[in-house]
């Protein structure tokens, strides 16, 4: 029959009545989670196979437009958001080596933070900074100034950008529930495999900034116009 | 045989009665509730989407159209598309079949995530209920297939509302693929080896793989197409340098492999029930399962035969059209192996069977039409005919409503525990495939004299034609009626089914009829090759 | 995910790694290397991310489904980009067609042949 948990062991494995032990419940966990982000390597794939595509096909018009990107916030948030994945994975470190609620709960929250600041330095930097501009397609465009083809790059940059932000905010919703559960004492060096599979996202949206980073911010070089 | 225990008859306690009360349902976890919960709100969508055929096909008895406006006409076939692909064909097989037969099949308790398995129900009826808002609230008129600019610029009807709720059902399938491809990966009984898991498992399997590759691709397409429809601009706009044709690059990436999403449960079933009622091993076990997954592959490589003649470089459009010639190897592989299994098979006509039988010939027919729309010669005098319409109705209706039909009345008995009248289901198989022909024949013929698709008015010359593919229409609706009645009746009054009522070999033969919620007392330990019937048993391999 | 636990001096060689990777791939796109600028970046990007996925995401000492797993979403997506560039980047390679020319004299005689 499935293991039970043990009710008198807090620490003990807590296997679900379809696996049989927690060996079979981690590997299947782990390839959940990684399977779901096979979709998600498709989803933002599309994103970025259109904008190879049509940076191919405009190459000019798609440098323009990065040119208007300042390349000091997507590397200073390239460092923030590597530094979130460091703190993860010592969150994760902490729960498998038996370290206290409260170091978990600290590195958690570092994470929480580091990826709170991406969001806030995108926001108030970069995205209110190219609405004063004139650069948001759909909202306040400026066609005469600009052109069609920053145009169309500014729709791929607010898009994709946007989507990022969108799977950040979901992950901090996500290390808020494992914050309440580490609090909560259900994680121990047996059991951690929310924490495990939660890192996965994390990273994984950390690895999707680390191809946007150059792709919008840097393709072209930065060499003709100085940069800003 | 397994070492599952023999449960004594009249064990009354199953999954169907082991929890009463609404809640128990709309709260379950269990999977072969979730297939039950699935099985009802797909039949409600095959109904909404049947109506929409039901009035097309009456509207096209007359050349310039007997009962609706055009507008309306051009509703009527998007409505029909949306419904049936999106709502009935994708999740049909693989939520109902698949969500009830994958553990059981595989010896486990349950799916790997049983609450996701949920959850993705909850996922499908919030999309299908957008959707049914969208076409009450006034309808949809792009197709299914939502090309820009139309959609994105000019049409007046409820593209986003369809959109939003096609984006959300997508994720119902990405769920249960993600769920079946960790249970068939992680949850096999001892001793169920790859090579003897029933072919079922190996078309569930491939067909989460493309659910998982390809479903996320036209989300973000449909949010694109969304986004461009609120913006009034978006990166298909040609007037800021993009291109409409992408559009039908990003929407076909998942599309086509979707249409094998929609062929490839079927053929699974296929697999099962030629096997049973030929009392013989499946001839050519590993072809099969590798054509399976031959075609989940080659399915994400063809996508652009769907754009030979909207604008693709004839330089990509002889690659997609060798590739598409490719792809029909692995299902024609099928093929010979099931005609292989009846040769001096010991074959019976149950229902099922007729079913299966059905489904070789008709998806033969629909398979060899669509190599004339691969070649792009051909093509380019079918592309947007009838022809099209035929050969994708031959495939889905006479291919993978009928395979699913008989799946269903295959594994009814172990779903309710009943069976139902066999001679009603006989006569219901065989008004099916007639009236199925007798609809989608004279399409192809209408297509090849040069009849467009999606029009509401044709040339007075092909009257004869349409009012024969009407007819048909109605005799198919009835055939579709008749199993609906019976098998509803069957519920209640049908005689108590055992264990095996078909003497068929597989692990959810050997537990009681309906099963228990827990399927299996003991899991079972799989000491033989699947399909061992007497008389063809193969001695098991290490 | 594994049991094991990789040593905390590793995951901060990759995290400075990572960080100096990122300063190489912004001051690289301040020199002019023309076509490889793109290549440069690519290529940094692309270590970056195997340094998170092999040891931030414990690939490095999963099994191999999961190995698998990962490259075969890579790969689709490469199906996605390669074929619909084919498409994209070859339609104006197709030569205006000639215009139609009147038979010969010969083909009328010649076709009651065909």
């Amino acid at each position: 029959m499935a293991a039970h948990s043990r009710l008198n062991d807090s620490h003990a494995a807590e296997v679900a009545h379809q696996f049989e032990d927690p060996e079979q419940q981690r590997e299947a966990d782990s390839l959940g989670m990684w399977t779901f982000l096979v979709t998600e390597i498709m989803f933002f794939g599309a994103l970025f196979a259109a904008y190879v595509i049509y940076r191919s096909l405009h190459p000019a018009a798609f440098e323009a437009g990065s040119h208007l990107l300042e390349v000091k916030f997507g590397a200073t948030n390239t460092a923030v958001l590597i530094g979130s994945s460091l703190t993860m994975v010592l969150a994760i470190y902490a729960a498998q080596t038996g370290k206290s609620k409260s170091t978990i709960i600290t590195f958690l929250v570092l994470t929480m933070l580091l990826g709170a600041a991406f969001i806030g330095i995108k926001l108030h930097f970069e995205w209110f900074h190219d609405y004063a501009e004139g650069l948001v397609p759909g909202l306040n465009f400026d066609l005469a100034k600009y052109g069609s083809g920053v145009e169309l790059f500014m729709v791929f940059y607010f898009f994709m950008t946007g989507l990022h932000a969108l799977h950040m905010v979901i992950g901090l919703g996500i290390l808020t529930v494992l914050v309440v559960m580490t609090a909560r004492g259900r994680f121990s060096p047996r059991y951690y495999a929310p924490l495990d599979i939660s890192g996965l996202y994390w990273h994984f949206v950390d690895i999707i900034w680390i191809f946007l980073f150059p792709l919008l911010y840097l393709i072209g070089g930065r060499y003709t116009h100085g940069g800003r | 045989m397994s070492t599952a225990p023999h449960v004594p008859p009249g064990s009354q306690v199953n999954y169907l009665n082991a929890t009463y009360g609404i809640k128990s349902w709309l709260l379950t976890t269990d999977h072969k509730r979730i297939a039950l919960l699935y099985l009802g709100s797909i039949t409600l969508m095959f109904f909404v989407g049947g109506a929409a055929a039901v009035l097309m096909r009456l509207h096209l008895i007359e050349p310039q159209g007997a009962l609706v406006q055009p507008e309306t006409y051009n509703k009527l076939f998007s409505i029909h598309g949306i419904v049936m692909v999106f709502f009935f064909l994708v999740p049909s097989i693989p939520a109902t079949l698949g969500n009830f037969l994958v553990p059981m099949m595989i010896g486990a308790r349950d799916l790997a995530f049983p609450r996701i398995n949920l959850l993705s129900w909850y996922i499908y009826i919030t999309g299908a209920l957008l959707v049914l808002y969208a076409i009450i609230t006034g309808g949809v008129d792009t197709g299914w297939t939502f090309y820009t600019p139309y959609s994105s610029t000019y049409a007046h009807t409820h593209v986003i509302a369809a959109a939003v709720g096609i984006f959300i059902t997508g994720f119902s399938s990405i769920l249960t693929g993600l769920n079946f491809i960790v249970t068939i990966h992680k949850m096999r009984a001892p001793g169920m080896t790859w090579f003897r898991m029933p072919l079922f498992l190996w078309a569930m399997y491939a067909t989460s793989v493309i659910f998982i590759l390809g479903t996320p691709v036209i989300a973000i397409t449909l949010f694109l197409l969304g986004l461009e429809r609120i913006f009034h601009v978006g990166i298909f706009d040609p007037a800021i340098g993009g291109d409409p044709l992408l559009f039908q690059h990003l929407f076909w990436f998942y599309s086509h492999p979707a249409v094998y999403i929609m062929i490839l449960p079927g053929m699974g079933v296929i697999s099962e029930l030629v096997t049973c009622f030929s009392r013989k091993r499946i001839f050519g076990y590993s072809f099969i399962a590798f054509s399976s997954m031959a075609i989940a592959v080659l399915s994400f490589l063809v996508w652009g035969h769907h754009m030979f003649v909207t604008g693709q470089s004839i330089y990509a459009g002889l690659i997609f059209s060798v590739l598409s010639f490719l792809v029909a190897i692995p299902s024609a592989v099928k093929v010979f192996n099931w005609t292989a299994t009846l040769y001096k098979g010991s074959i019976s006509y149950a229902a099922p069977m007729l079913y299966a039988l059905g489904f070789i010939g008709l998806f033969t027919m629909g398979g060899l039409t669509g190599l004339f729309l691969a070649s792009l010669a051909t093509d380019v005098h079918l592309n947007g005919t009838y022809f099209i319409v035929a050969h994708f109705h031959y495939i889905m209706v006479g291919g993978a409503v009928m395979a699913y039909l008989g799946g269903i009345h295959f594994w009814w008995p172990k779903i309710t525990g009943r069976l139902y009248p066999d001679l009603w289901a006989r006569i219901a198989a065989v008004i099916i495939f007639f009236g199925f022909n007798l609809t989608f024949f004279p399409q192809f013929m209408l297509g090849y004299l040069g009849m467009p698709r999606r029009y509401a008015v044709y040339p007075a010359e092909f009257q004869v034609l349409n009012v024969m593919s009407s007819a048909g229409a109605s005799i198919l609706g009835i055939g579709y009626l008749i199993p609906l009645i019976y098998l509803i009746w069957s519920m209640r009054y049908g005689p108590i089914a055992g264990p095996n009522p078909w003497g068929a070999k597989g692990l959810e033969w050997e537990t009681p009829s309906p099963p228990p919620t827990e399927n299996f007392e003991e899991i079972p330990v799989v000491t033989e090759e699947p399909y061992n019937y007497p008389g063809t048993e193969v001695p098991v391999r290490g | 995910m594994s049991e094991h636990v990789v040593p905390i001096k590793t995951y901060l060689a990759v995290f400075v790694a990572l960080i100096l990777l990122t300063a190489l791939t912004t001051g690289v796109a301040y020199i002019d290397l023309g076509p490889f600028n793109t290549v440069a970046a690519l290529a940094i990007a692309v270590t970056k991310m195997l340094l998170v996925v092999l040891f931030f995401m414990h690939v490095k000492y999963s099994s191999g489904v999961t190995k698998i797993v990962i490259v075969a979403g890579i790969f689709w997506l490469a199906i996605l980009i390669t074929l619909t560039m084919a498409d994209e980047m070859t339609r104006n390679w197709t030569p205006d067609p000639r215009p139609w020319s009147s038979p010969s004299l010969l083909l009328p005689f010649v076709s009651k042949f065909l």
